[in-house]
């Protein structure tokens, strides 16, 4: 094959390129707002899940403030804390929390505390723990999550922030501890943090 | 001609229970009929468009930057579809989102682009896609219903992910009592379904052929 043979087929699969890359372009353009929008409102679907919407009137998507890279959050960068608020009041404020000790992997998780430490809700937003066992965590399986709600540092006092099988409070499933060990435990640490950050979050 | 194309598509060439292609988004996304048939939709829609246009640039590809260009256009094709999902299905998306572009790397797709696509008109590639896909995603539906009734006792569970909220309603739970069978939706599960599909595939083709009898005697793997 000659030079010139080469610079034909070099230039056949640069035009091939460019339409191909015009095609994606022109759909990603269009389908952008949209995109943006079904994001944006599952995240509200999720923050609504832990907060119903009479509770605040602020725009809790975008009233947010950054939390650092916790080891009580088990984050390893900064992640966004959504800021619930009635007539300027704080509320509730929305955590990423990362439980880093599940089963298999990471348990990502939305928890929400009430303005005086207590617990809105939590839900797991990703996780990969065994199906039939350890996902009795996900509100499509069992209600178990539920169980957190109105809790607080204060009730059960911090040492009772155990599964029962540890002398705590809180239920395991049949056949799986650590899923359940690994979620209370970042429920708890969430409380921590906001204890320990209470006044900075709401600025 | 289309009877054969049909034929092959849907039974004696079954992408996957002849060809063996596109296993891992085959095995993985089984878990429940929806999202079989999700995954199977895109699949067969990738199919469609990537044999289509393959097909129509036939004439003057040149034959060095063949493969090039046929990979530009699934990945194209492919990444269009997943925009597409993301603003019309979302939920559906954020259950396969990982599955969607592992679509490019589907076996299936580029050798169908090569092997039939390259060196037929448009009409008959565009129907090779169809009923390749079609097969893929009969396939996909099936061992997702098998390993959703005996996982968990259900059918049709989150139907509402791709047909709106209406749908919640096409749901059967057959025994709201049980406890579910965790190694039908675990990863073996996938493989023993698999296997039973094809069994049952080959033993209806031997019937036919009258050949039940020696089913013994004959059970040399052929490679595909």
């Amino acid at each position: 094959m000659n030079k010139k043979q080469i610079l034909i087929s070099g230039v056949f699969l640069w035009v091939f390129a460019v339409i191909g890359t015009t095609f994606v372009a022109v759909t990603e353009d269009t389908t952008r707002t949209k995109i943006a929008d079904n994001e944006r409102l599952v995240l509200l679907r999720n923050l609504n899940a832990l907060l119903p919407a009479e509770k605040l009137d602020n725009d809790i998507v975008n009233d947010t403030t950054t939390a650092p890279a916790s080891n009580l959050l088990g984050t390893e960068n900064d992640t966004i804390v959504y800021l619930a608020r009635l007539q300027g009041k704080p509320v509730a404020a929305i955590f990423n929390s990362i439980a880093p000790n599940g089963y298999s992997g990471k348990i990502y998780l939305l928890v929400g505390v009430y303005a005086d430490g207590s617990v809105a809700g939590v839900r797991v937003v990703k996780h990969s723990e065994t199906p039939g066992l350890g996902d009795a965590i996900d509100t499509q399986k069992t209600d178990w999550v539920f169980s957190f709600n109105k809790q607080s540092l204060d009730s059960p006092t911090p040492s009772k922030w155990l599964v029962k099988k540890d002398g705590g409070d809180f239920d395991q499933f049949t056949g799986a501890t650590i899923t359940p060990r690994a979620v209370v435990l970042a429920v708890k640490n969430t409380l921590l943090y906001y204890q320990q950050n209470a006044d900075s979050i709401f600025q | 001609m289309n009877k054969e194309i049909t034929q092959n598509g849907l039974w004696t060439n079954n992408v996957a229970l002849v060809q063996l292609l596109g296993l891992c988004p085959l095995l993985a996304v089984t878990s429940t009929t929806i999202n079989g048939v999700g995954l199977g939709l895109a699949t067969m829609v990738t199919l469609i468009l990537s044999n289509t246009l393959v097909s129509l640039i036939r004439g003057f590809v040149r034959n060095e930057v063949r493969l090039p260009v046929f990979v530009l256009i699934i990945a194209c094709v492919v990444t269009v579809i997943e925009l597409l999902m993301q603003a019309f299905f979302y939920d559906l998306f954020l259950v396969l989102g990982i599955f969607i572009p592992l679509i490019v790397t589907n076996c299936a797709i580029i050798g169908r682009a090569e092997g039939f696509a390259s060196r037929n008109p448009v009409g008959a590639s565009a129907l090779d896609g169809f009923m390749m896909g079609l097969g893929f995603l009969a396939v996909l539906a099936l061992l997702g219903a098998m390993r959703e009734v005996i996982g968990s006792g259900t059918l049709l569970a989150n139907a509402d992910l791709m047909f709106g909220e209406s749908a919640k309603a096409f749901t059967i739970t057959f025994n709201k009592d049980y406890s579910g069978f965790l190694l039908a939706i675990l990863p073996p599960g996938a493989f023993f379904g698999l296997a039973i599909l094809i069994a049952v595939k080959n033993a209806l083709e031997l019937k036919a052929k009258g050949k039940a009898a020696v089913v013994g005697v004959s059970l040399k793997a052929e490679p595909a």
